[in-house]
């Protein structure tokens, strides 16, 4: 699994020496060498709302390259051209500008006989499953197969593995309306899985789902990136979801994207102002109302400078504090503190104040500095 | 049938009707089923921006069927007797009737198809195009399979509209129970056969509508429930 490229295995190693096993997902290091499964260039998307009214912009000047093996992630509020933007790749849409490359083809140049030959190299599950409601789970998951006229013994020795893979073999003759939503998205994985695609496009899947189910549809998501070396796009609207899953994410305003990299340098080092607001509702990054009302942004009078440390990758777990509290002489209070996981990778948040005048707390960020750690100024508080 | 209260004449004549009723309501029903099923797949799928984009012919096309089913039928029985007679040989007689009968079916079936395929959801159509399914292949496996239930429920009432439509061509000697129920209980004062016709004409629809309620209900796969 890990030999999908030796990048990857060897920078997984460095972040994780505690013998754990290696977050596989994790340190995707971008190919710009052109192993990109799906590259975007300078792809524009306009629209006529109706004939005669102005054009109105979905899409302008996307990049993108979602290297092979990757779950790339793509978040974006509603109306920043997500949606637009996955149906690009397997030709749902054509794009006004630009190319976009899926496994070596150009989609954009292909003829709709040539897109459609295309698509079955690319499966796509749906936020609102968009299972047959007269179709059992077997022969959804088959119909796939019956449109690329496979034979009805090549399907039934493909369907049933599939269905024992998302774990719904129980459930084969069952139709739609008799499942859960998880099972239909289940469901709804098989069916994108049948042809055995090389890329997986998925439109919200999870949107739908309660937060359990969500995590179960994901942890299905890494299965089948990991075993069947897919690689996947996803787009969502939640963090909460490239976080669990995404190895880079693209982040997506006003149909541009604003910020893009590995999930953990995302999260870790956001610079966009849309980024930092999806991020402040699952990394602790939005302070306690009581801080906040009270946080100046300049010094006055003896008030306590609030920082925020970001331990990432083996700092995460490391003394910080209390090193540098003995380092300094400094009494070092903490306002809030949030230890997590992200795409793998250990990640924590924490908040403190520290009194003292400038030197004081300019030799705190030297030290904190010092030893691996991200630290920023949020403001103060007397 | 009604021994005691009508004559083995006119029980003889009431079973000749309700086989010629039969007859044409279900030759009628077939080929306009056979003309308004691909015209209204072609309706529901031929706007700008749908599978068989076509918008001049889906407009065209929609006027020609409005315009079928804005005349009335008795005077399309007999505005279209020279197409009957080309079609048919003759203008007169059951053979005769079931042209106009199929030519008012056909439109209203159209629309009715039109309306079922309608309601399929559309992220059904994009889940096929997903997988490389072409426009045929999204009508045949899933535009059609899953307006199935409605489908049948359309044909179900383009039946019962048959059965009373089938009253009017009388007008042109197509007999049936409308006709017999015309010459006899009405103008020949008999409210017996009156009634004998339209009890029978209930039944008939009575038996249609529970067939096609039954046969939806058991096409229809989405309130299934352990």
């Amino acid at each position: 699994m890990t030999a999908i490229l030796p990048i990857l295995a060897a920078s997984a190693q460095q972040a994780d020496p505690s013998g754990r096993p290696a977050p596989v997902q994790h340190p995707f290091t971008p190919d710009p060498a052109g192993r990109a499964v799906i590259g975007f260039a300078h792809v524009g998307k306009t629209y006529a709302a109706r004939a005669g009214t102005p054009l109105v912009a979905a899409l302008q000047d996307v990049n993108l390259s979602v290297p092979e093996g990757a779950i790339v992630g793509v978040i974006g509020r509603s109306g920043a051209g997500k949606s637009t933007l996955i149906r690009l790749v397997n030709g749902l849409e054509r794009p006004t500008s630009g190319r976009i490359v899926v496994d070596g083809t150009d989609i954009t140049a292909l003829s709709e006989k040539g897109l459609r030959e295309a698509r079955r190299s690319i499966g796509m599950i749906f936020q609102h499953f968009n299972l047959l409601a007269r179709r059992t789970a077997y022969e959804n998951v088959a119909l796939p197969l019956e449109i690329a006229g496979v034979s009805h013994r090549e399907i039934k020795a493909r369907v049933e593995p599939l269905l024992d893979l998302v774990g719904l073999a129980d459930k084969r003759d069952r139709y739609p309306a008799e499942l859960s939503g998880g099972q239909k998205q289940r469901v709804g994985i098989a069916r994108a899985l049948a042809t055995r695609p090389r890329v997986l496009l998925s439109d919200e899947a999870t949107s739908a789902l309660d937060p359990e189910t969500t995590n179960q549809i994901l942890a299905l998501l890494r299965k089948v990136n990991a075993e069947l070396k897919l690689t996947v796009l996803l787009i969502t609207h939640e963090m909460a979801v490239i976080k669990a899953v995404a190895h880079r994410v693209a982040v997506l305003d006003g149909g541009r994207i604003v910020e893009e990299g590995r999930t953990f340098e995302i999260f870790s080092h956001p610079r966009h102002a849309t980024t930092k607001a999806f991020l402040s509702a699952i990394t602790g990054a939005a302070l306690p109302a009581q801080v906040a009302d009270r946080l100046q942004p300049v010094r006055t009078g003896d008030a306590s400078a609030v920082l925020r440390l970001v331990f990432t990758g083996t700092h995460a777990t490391d003394p910080v504090l209390s090193r540098v509290s003995r380092l300094l002489g400094v009494d070092v209070n903490i306002i809030q503190a949030q230890v997590d996981d992200i795409a793998g990778e250990p990640f924590g948040v924490i908040v403190v104040s520290v009194p003292g005048d400038i030197a004081t707390v300019a030799a705190v960020q030297a030290a904190v500095t010092g030893l691996g750690l991200g630290v920023e100024v949020l403001g103060y508080v007397s | 049938m009604f021994p005691e209260i009508l004559s083995p004449a006119i029980v003889d004549l009431l079973i000749d009707a309700t086989r010629q009723t039969l007859y044409m309501v279900a030759v009628a029903g077939l080929i306009g089923t056979a003309i308004g099923l691909p015209l209204g797949v072609f309706l529901a799928t031929s706007r700008s921006g749908e599978l068989f984009a076509a918008p001049a012919l889906n407009t065209l096309l929609g006027l020609v069927v409005n315009a079928a089913r804005s005349t009335p039928f008795i005077i399309l029985v007999v505005a279209i007797i020279p197409f009957t007679r080309l079609i048919a040989g003759t203008s007169i007689g059951t053979n005769a009737a079931i042209v106009p009968l199929t030519v008012a079916a056909a439109p209203f079936i159209a629309r009715l198809i039109e309306a079922a395929i309608r309601e399929v959801d559309q992220g059904l159509v994009e889940a096929a195009r997903a997988m490389g399914a072409s426009p045929l292949q999204i009508v045949g496996k899933v535009l059609l399979p899953e307006a199935l239930p409605a489908i049948t429920l359309a044909l179900t009432l383009a039946v019962v509209s048959l059965l009373g439509y089938s009253a009017m061509v009388g007008a042109v000697g197509g007999g049936g129970l409308g006709d017999l129920g015309i010459r006899f209980g009405y103008q020949r004062f008999m409210p017996d056969v009156m009634a004998a016709v339209v009890i029978v004409l209930i039944l008939l629809v009575q038996a249609v509508q529970s067939c096609g309620d039954l046969l939806a209900r058991r096409l229809d796969k989405r309130n299934r429930r352990d």
